[in-house]
This record gives C-alpha cells, structure tokens and sequence, in this order.
C-alpha cells in the first residue's frame, strides 16, 4: 500500500476528475496527507483554491501519479500546510492574497502576489475595496555588524522580467538572499474564470512565454481529459515535435546564456546562433517563432507540410554543437566558475520536488515525459539524465544531454508520422440535449481534468473544471518556478555575490509564470 | 577553441541587410522627434528595456536581436543597464499594477531628449489581459509612447525596422 492508495481508501467522496481522481477528504485524512508528504512519502505537486475547498496535489513516487485532495474551506480556513511542509508556504501566501482563505498556523503572515497596488483586497473572493496605497514589506532579518545590503530589482540590468532581490552580504559573501516576487502578476485567474475555451487557450498560452508550447500542452490535455476529447494520432506527434523544438530554442539559450554570465562570450554567440535557425525552423515548420496558439484542445492548430527544413535543422546543429561542448569541457576557467558553484543539496532538493533540470542535477530522475508518461512519449525510448553535484556545471550539462535527447525525440517522432487529420472539432458546450432540470434538482457534475507535461523548465500542471456551456469554472495553472524560486535562495547561501547571476541563470525560473 | 575562433576569421557572416524602416510609423514619429536630438545623439541610441508585466515572450525576441543574424550594434543601438544612460526605453508587457510605479520611477529617472518604444500587443493596449483587476492598461496608460511595435511578439525583424524608424526620423527632420 503506498500513502496514495491509502488515501483514496479514506476519501469521504471520490469526484470524477480525469485521468487522475479528486477526493473530497476530511481534516483527518488532509492532515495524513501532509505528514505523508513532509516525510517524504509523496512530492507536492499543488496547492489552490477554488473559493469553495483548497486542493492538494501530490505526485507518488515512481509512477508519478497524481492525487487531489480537496478540502472544504471551513470559515475561511484550513489547516496550513506549510507549518509542516515549507514548501507550499508561498502557495498558501498566494491563496490568502487571492481568495481571503487563511492557511491556519501559517508562520509567515506577509502578503505575496498582493502588494496593495490592485485597488482590492482579495480580488477572487470577497473583492473588497482597498485604497490606502502600497503595502510596506518586512524582509527576513540577518543581523551582525559586517553585515550590508544590496538591493537588487524589479528593473533589473538585462533584458529578463521584473522581481526584486534582497542580498544580505558579509564583504563579498552572500549570508542570506531573499526574494519578493509578484511584479508581473496579472491576474490571470480571475481572467480565465468564465472564459470561453477558445479565449482560455489563448491565455494559457501566455502563462509564460518561453514555454507557450508546453503550457499549451498542458492546458489542452486538461481539457481533453474533462471532456473526453480524443485527439488525432497526427497530432499527438506534431504536439511532441513542437515541445521538444521549444525544449531545444531554450536549453540553447540556456547554455550560451550561462556561459556569458563568467564572461565566455563567445558560447552565447554560438549557442545564439543555434537557437536562431531553431526559431527560423519552427516559423518555417509551424508559422510562429515560438509557436504560440499552435496546441489547442482536440489537436494543433496547423498541419507540418514539409519535415525536411527540420531534419535539415537537426544536421546543423549536430554539426556544431559537439564542438561547443568540447569547448566548455575545455575550458579550465569557465568551469573555475561553474563547477561547485550554487550547489542544491540531493536532500533538499528531494523535499522541494522541484522539476527540470534543477531537479535532476540534484539527484532526481523524475520527468514526467517519463513518469507517469503521455503521449506520444509512452511508446518511444529515450534517457533521462541524472546527477548529483547540485551545482551550476551540473545544470549545464543535464541541458546539454537534453539537447541531444530533444533532437533524438524529434527525429524519431518526425518518423512516425502519417498522414491524416490533425484537429478533433469537438463542442465543448453539454446543452445539445436539453435538460430539464428545475432549480431544486443537483446541477449536473462540473466536468475535470488534470494534465502534467514536461516544460524546458520542469513540469507544468494544470486543472480545470469546466462548466455546460463550454466555460472555464474554475482553474489552476502551475508553473515549474513555484518549487524552484524558493531553492534559489538556498544555493546562494555561503557563495559569492559575483555568483548569482550564474547561480540565477542556471536555475532560469519564470516571473511571469510564478506571479500569473 | 582556436578552430571555432579561426573558423569565425574566414566564414561569411551571418549578419542580414537590415529591414526597412516601417511607413506608417516613420510619418506617425516624424511629427514628434525634436530636431535638436538629432543633432546631439547622432545615429548613437542607448536603450533600456523594462519588462513591465509581459509573458517574457517579447523579451526572447528583444534578446535575439543580439545575435549575429540581428546584430543591432551595428545601427549604433546598444542596450545599457541603467536608465541613466538611456534614450528610449523600451517597454513590453501590459503594465501590471505591482509594475507601474516602477515604470513611471525608470522614465523618470531617464533623461531628455528620450523616446519609448512600446512592443507587443500587451504593450499596446493591454492585449488579452486587459481588463484584469491587476492591469493599468497599454503602457501610454502610464508613461508617454512614442512608436509602438505590435505582435504577439513581434519578431526581431519587426522590432529592427521599429527602431530604424526611430532614427529615420530624425533624419526626415535634419533634412527638412
């Protein structure tokens, strides 16, 4: 028996969710659940609300399967969970600052996303005017005489999204660091809720741009779960071809972008050069650089004509890149900057669960490309790499064995392909078959799924309840950097400030996907 | 590495002609830019970008055009790290709430003569997030937009030929 399956065994009600089950629990059994998780027995996979009950999802070892648990939210409230288990306290933080619900015995009371700028307090539930202006922030304290500050943010010195760090440093180490994030929120739940599926796509779309394929991934196959959608085989495979080119444009930029932050200028260039004909390729192939709005829920929006200027892309990257890699492995004093640089302990990183190559530089094998494994990625072989250093050259060098996988993947995918439709036009509205329902009678069970897929950055998550006319009900959208913006500020600590930006850089977290 | 250095002294580069400048934005700045600024800055403009809430999509491309295809440096653009160097900020995003103040507190702390260059569609008016509890709006809500760039992101073609405008500008003006 694993904690999952005892779980369920408990579950007051076992809710039609797909592929995965919801259970609506009891304190009792919540508690058992966070205890499980704390102890190692599950990963944190979420933690929102919906106004009515906070959901849990945890991950089960080995096979990835997901779990939700759900809570009623008892006079706005319920049993914080980060008084156990770290790391789903900004997640509560962000619940209290969305909904008003009080994670009870949470020990960090500050506002997160909510920074007295929305003219509201809690802008899903009570919605209440708010009007005196910014809220002042209390940052962690570190005391000692050496001690200095250095703030850094929400405009930073490059061209990357709004956060604001604040280093407290003796000379020119880093003693503690922490963030405050929440710049970019946008409040895209609130704008997701009651939207059409079309108008929803189009905003998952933009959770966060660099990865627009996989959340577009994600989001379709919640649908298609709620709905029982099935998707074309066609398609299937064009969704892969178009998540391993994104996974390929990022690791490139990734790689190059490293390197640059210990001044090795000249693997940007190259690796910018590469990530360049990947834009083109996937423009040529798909009609959009990043192609973006390309997955939509029954199959992908565009038909690939022609693989050719794919495979051609893949001889001009294998034709270059081994020499880049060479290159780094050369490099005495690059990697004088890399190796034991900003290193995540296996231990921590085993509490945290955070996906991506983050994770799996740290000891963590999991990618759910793997595990639990989604089409077309179930039926092809391929490696996942592991190590364990946790530090900036093994994040390096977890990409650069993902490079070659991704190019390995789109090869064999583009094989694999036959002709045949690629769109499943379904219509997502119930009413066809008019119900007669009076007001008295239960409304018919809201339609859920839940879906998982491997971003460049680690794994999104998505859920939706989806209502009879085709509308989002209710929704929630995990980005990868949840789990891993906390980490951050652990593999800092003891390194030199001149370190972060490779520090940073290897982890390369989203804002916006974070903030929403 | 000395074959990849060598290599790089007897290929061909990479580097395209550059775009046109865009029509319709040409006449729109032509109108606005001082004739003044021309003469002190030259073909020379230092730009901050400031990502005021976007997706990170249209700063992928802002970063491509860096690379050797682009090669903006070429024009006499060049990206600096504070506004206190800039000319024209070039902001993305719908500007969020939590993002505004920061915003109106880099304009300001950029000095005349100075442009913003507005990019995306969320730049614009707000795009698919306009709206939302958390958005002032376009970034013209906040600060004043000399060129917008639209696209969902433009692309670094789109964004060379915006910025080329910029400086075609001035030169209708010197000429005139």
């Amino acid at each position: 028996m694993t904690l999952r399956s005892d779980l369920i065994a408990e579950a007051v009600t076992i809710e039609p969710q797909h592929p995965w089950p919801r259970i609506d629990v009891d304190v009792e059994t919540w508690d058992r659940a966070m205890l499980g998780i704390a102890s190692g027995q599950a990963d944190l996979a979420g933690l929102w609300s919906d106004g009515t009950d906070v959901h849990m999802a945890l991950s089960e070892h080995g096979t990835g399967a997901l779990l939700v648990l759900s809570l009623p939210v008892r006079d706005g409230r319920f049993p914080s969970v980060g008084l156990t288990h770290p790391p789903a306290l900004r997640p509560e933080r962000a619940i209290r600052d969305l909904w008003g619900i009080e994670p009870e015995g949470a020990p960090d009371g500050r506002r997160w996303l909510d920074h007295g700028r929305w003219g509201l307090r809690a802008p899903l539930g009570a919605a209440t005017p708010h009007d005196d202006g910014p809220d002042a922030y209390r940052f962690l304290p570190s005391e000692g005489r050496p001690l200095h500050q250095i703030a850094v943010g929400p405009v930073h010195a490059g061209i990357i999204e709004p956060g604001h760090f604040r280093f407290t440093a003796n000379g020119e180490i880093v003693v503690r660091l922490e963030e405050r994030l929440g710049y970019v929120h946008k409040g895209l739940d609130r704008l997701m809720i009651g939207a059409s599926l079309e108008r929803a796509t189009k905003l998952a779309a933009r959770v966060s741009g660099d990865s627009t394929v996989a959340w577009s991934f994600a989001f379709a196959r919640a649908v298609e779960a709620a709905l029982g959608v099935a998707v074309p085989r066609r398609a299937v495979i064009l969704r892969a071809v178009m998540a391993e080119l994104e996974r390929l444009a990022n690791h490139l930029g990734d790689f190059g972008a490293i390197c640059n932050d210990a001044a090795f200028a000249i693997m940007l260039a190259h690796c910018g050069v590469l990530r360049e004909k990947v834009l083109r390729a996937s423009k040529v192939a798909f009609g959009h650089r990043l192609m973006m709005d390309r997955i939509v829920p029954g199959g992908v929006a565009v038909d690939l004509h022609d693989s050719r200027p794919l495979l051609a892309l893949l001889a001009e990257i294998r034709a270059v890149f081994p020499r880049l890699v060479t290159l780094y492995d050369e490099a005495a004093s690059l990697q004088n900057r890399t190796v034991s640089t900003g290193i995540l302990k296996p231990d921590l990183a085993r509490r945290w669960a955070p996906g991506g190559p983050i994770g799996r530089a740290s000891g963590r094998t999991f990618d759910c490309r793997k595990v639990p494994a989604y089409p077309p990625y179930d039926d092809v072989a391929f490696e996942v790499p592991s190590l364990a250093e946790g530090d900036v050259d093994a994040r390096v060098r977890i990409r650069i064995a993902e490079i070659e996988t991704s190019m390995h993947l789109i090869e064999t995918f583009l094989g694999r392909l036959e002709p045949g439709p690629v769109l499943n036009d379904f219509d997502a509205n119930r009413d066809h078959a008019p119900l007669a329902l009076s007001e008295s009678e239960s409304p018919p069970s809201a339609r859920e799924g839940v879906a998982r897929t491997e971003s460049f950055r680690g794994d999104v998550l998505v859920w939706v309840r989806i209502d009879d006319a085709g509308r989002i009900a209710a929704v929630y959208l995990r980005d990868p950097s949840v789990f891993q913006w906390p980490l951050l500020e652990a593999v800092i600590d003891g390194n030199i400030v001149a370190d972060f930006p490779l520090c940073n850089k290897s982890f390369n977290c989203s804002y916006s996907g974070h903030d929403l | 590495m000395r074959r990849l250095l060598a290599e790089g002294l007897f290929r061909r580069p990479l580097t395209e002609p550059a775009p046109s400048a865009d029509d319709a934005g040409l006449a729109d700045l032509v109108a606005r830019v001082d004739a003044a600024a021309r003469v002190r800055l030259g073909r020379s403009l230092s730009i901050r970008e400031v990502d005021a809430g976007s997706c990170n999509g249209c700063e992928l491309e802002i970063h491509a055009l860096g690379n050797a295809y682009y090669d903006l440096e070429r024009f006499g653009f060049r990206f600096v790290a504070s506004p206190r160097h800039a000319d024209v900020l070039m902001v993305t995003g719908p500007v969020t709430k939590n993002m505004k103040e920061a915003l109106e507190r880099t304009w300001n702390a950029t000095p005349e003569p100075k442009w913003v260059v507005a990019v995306g569609d969320c730049a614009f008016d707000g795009g698919c997030f306009a709206g939302s509890y958390a958005i002032a709006g376009g970034v013209s809500a906040v600060i004043p937009v000399d060129l917008h760039v639209r696209g969902c992101p433009p692309d670094p073609k789109a964004l060379l030929s915006g910025l080329l405008t910029l400086i075609e500008a001035e030169d209708e003006l010197a000429k005139g």
